[in-house]
């Protein structure tokens, strides 16, 4: 206490006190335009009409509905889901993979030295990155809803558009792990004469790969997910029988199907956890 | 000329980025088979010579030669062909740590190899005996099949070694090859690549941080200092005077296992690096 006594005595109030109100009032302020662009009102959820209809709906998802063949059928949208989702990620897979290896500035031969051409060499990468934000831009919501219009309902429209999306998002995040992972490796392979391929196999992978695994895992995860939302424009699955029985406003179907999707993506919780344990 | 030249140097600078002179307009030229020390203070720019002569720097001006060709000269594919020629030796291994020695050593060669050879080989390894062979000139037979996360500093240090060896180049360039080794094995392992160098008829330019190293191992000794020659003698014509020239704003000349002051441990076979 002595010591300090000539030093002067810090602020009774926490200086970071201030500044955090602020921010929080700021915070707020910018949040309100936002609700009224959106109309939000909880009201509208207590108004007598739609309290009652909402009430009927729910009062009905007890007990759910057991048919042996409704059970069949949820079964069967279930496997429909997944393999929308495995077809999907594999189908990504091979979009973005070769998209990942053009457009990465990992495995960038020019680079070395760097010779006289690395900048047209460089610009050569821009049209695969340009394609890549092109098939992850348009959500896979509206890939589903062209390719319902293309090919038809049923799950082949959801595979289409899970591929196109998550190609798209895969191949982005591949080449930024290739270049965010150690790049010695796969340089001194290429400086002792090494092709790109190559020094990819031998230097990139071995250390990229956990990363890779991980998030492919992850984006599977979220297929599932998304398979059964496309499912409500048609795009097959346990999404269009959900969307199905909402529209009879069947509460016991509904309810059903509710469970089996959330079981679901536990499993595909579990299952990516699983593999992110396998990989660490 | 007789024997061909392995590297020649003319008036060869490298400015960096930032403007900082790593290299100040330096000549040389060692022929086919010599085998060449470079020593000199930390900063003297012995890396960035090997760099240049290793294609993973450009200069900023003068001529480089190659095995007689000027590497920036060349297109793409005839670029790749000279790489496949020279071998570097890193001062610190690029490995990956998941990756397995027999993998690390036999990538030396994938220059020469078509990508289905090199695919196939990281099914089912092309050449254990021939990466075993080479493991075994640095004593690390054994380690094959271990992964390089598994192996001590020293012993990825010879793992590199190995890989360059199974390489086999016609310029091998070592950038302190042994800075993570102890007295014994530094010197049991220079002798080895200046051994290979010879048997080889290959061409050997070594940095070396230790003097004595230098002086004992090698016929020619290059001396840099502040980006340029200082001395480019035969190993008997190097005197102490020239030496103190050469480290006098160090102060100490450096001599293998003079900076180690704690008790020596043998590493553990088996310890994890990471």
């Amino acid at each position: 206490m002595q010591l300090s006594a000539a030093a002067p005595l810090p602020a009774r109030r926490d200086p970071a006190a201030l500044p955090r109100l602020a921010l929080t009032l700021l915070a707020l302020a910018a949040l309100w335009p936002a609700l009224r662009i959106t109309e939000f009102n909880p009201a509208v959820l207590f108004e007598p009409g739609n309290a009652d209809t909402m009430a009927r709906f729910l009062r009905q998802f007890v007990p759910p509905a057991t048919a042996p063949d409704f059970l069949r059928l949820v079964g069967r949208s279930t496997l429909e889901t997944l393999a929308i989702a495995n077809v999907g990620i594999a189908l990504a897979f091979l979009i973005a993979f070769p998209l990942s290896l053009l457009t990465s500035n990992a495995l960038s031969k020019s680079a070395i030295g760097p010779a006289r051409d690395w900048r047209a060499r460089r610009a050569l990468r821009y049209p695969g990155r340009a394609l890549l934000i092109f098939l992850r831009g348009i959500p896979e919501l509206v890939w589903a809803l062209l390719f319902v219009r293309a090919v038809g309902l049923g799950p082949t429209a959801g595979v289409l558009a899970l591929a196109i999306t998550y190609g798209g998002m895969l191949g982005k995040v591949y080449a930024e792990i290739y270049e965010s992972s150690a790049t010695q490796p796969a340089r001194a392979l290429m400086q002792a004469g090494a092709g790109r391929l190559q020094a990819f196999f031998y230097g990139v992978l071995p250390v990229a790969l956990p990363e890779m695994v991980s998030y492919t895992v992850y984006r599977w995860e979220c297929a599932v997910r998304a398979s059964v939302i496309m499912g409500f424009v048609g795009a097959g699955g346990l999404g269009q029988q959900l969307e199905l029985s909402m529209r009879m406003l069947n509460g016991a179907e509904a309810c059903t199907i509710l469970l089996t999707f959330l079981l679901l993506v536990l499993l595909a919780d579990a299952v990516s956890a699983l593999f992110r344990r396998w990989l660490a | 000329m007789d024997t061909p030249l392995a590297a020649h140097a003319q008036d060869l600078s490298l400015v960096h980025e930032g403007g900082r002179i790593a290299l100040d307009a330096i000549s040389f030229s060692v022929r086919a088979g010599e085998r060449v020390a470079i020593i000199g203070p930390s900063g003297a720019g012995k890396t960035t010579l090997l760099q240049l002569c290793t294609t993973a720097l450009r200069q900023s001006s003068g001529t480089l030669a190659l095995l007689g060709e000027d590497p920036w000269a060349l297109g793409a594919g005839a670029r790749r062909r000279l790489r496949r020629r020279i071998g570097l030796i890193h001062q610190s291994p690029p490995l990956p740590p998941r990756q397995r020695v027999v993998t690390a050593v036999l990538a030396g060669r994938l220059g020469a190899w078509s990508l289905s050879r090199a695919l196939a080989s990281l099914a089912y390894p092309a050449d254990v005996e021939g990466a075993r062979a080479a493991l075994a000139r640095v004593d690390l037979s054994d380690r094959v099949y271990d992964r390089c996360d598994r192996l001590s500093g020293g012993q990825a240090q010879r793992v590199g070694i190995a890989r360059v060896l199974y390489q086999q180049p016609e310029l091998i360039l070592a950038d302190e090859p042994v800075s993570a080794l102890d007295p014994a094995l530094s010197n049991y392992t220079v002798s080895v690549l200046v051994d290979e160098a010879r048997v080889r008829n290959v061409t050997l330019i070594a940095s070396l941080h230790a003097v004595d190293l230098a002086l004992a191992h090698f016929p020619r000794v290059i001396g840099l200092r502040d980006g340029r020659v200082a001395f480019d003698l035969p190993t008997a014509a190097v005197d102490e005077a020239r030496l103190e020239s050469l480290y006098a704003q160090e102060g100490v000349l450096p001599v293998q296992g003079r900076e180690l002051t704690l008790p020596r441990v043998r590493t553990p076979r088996a310890v994890r690096c990471n």
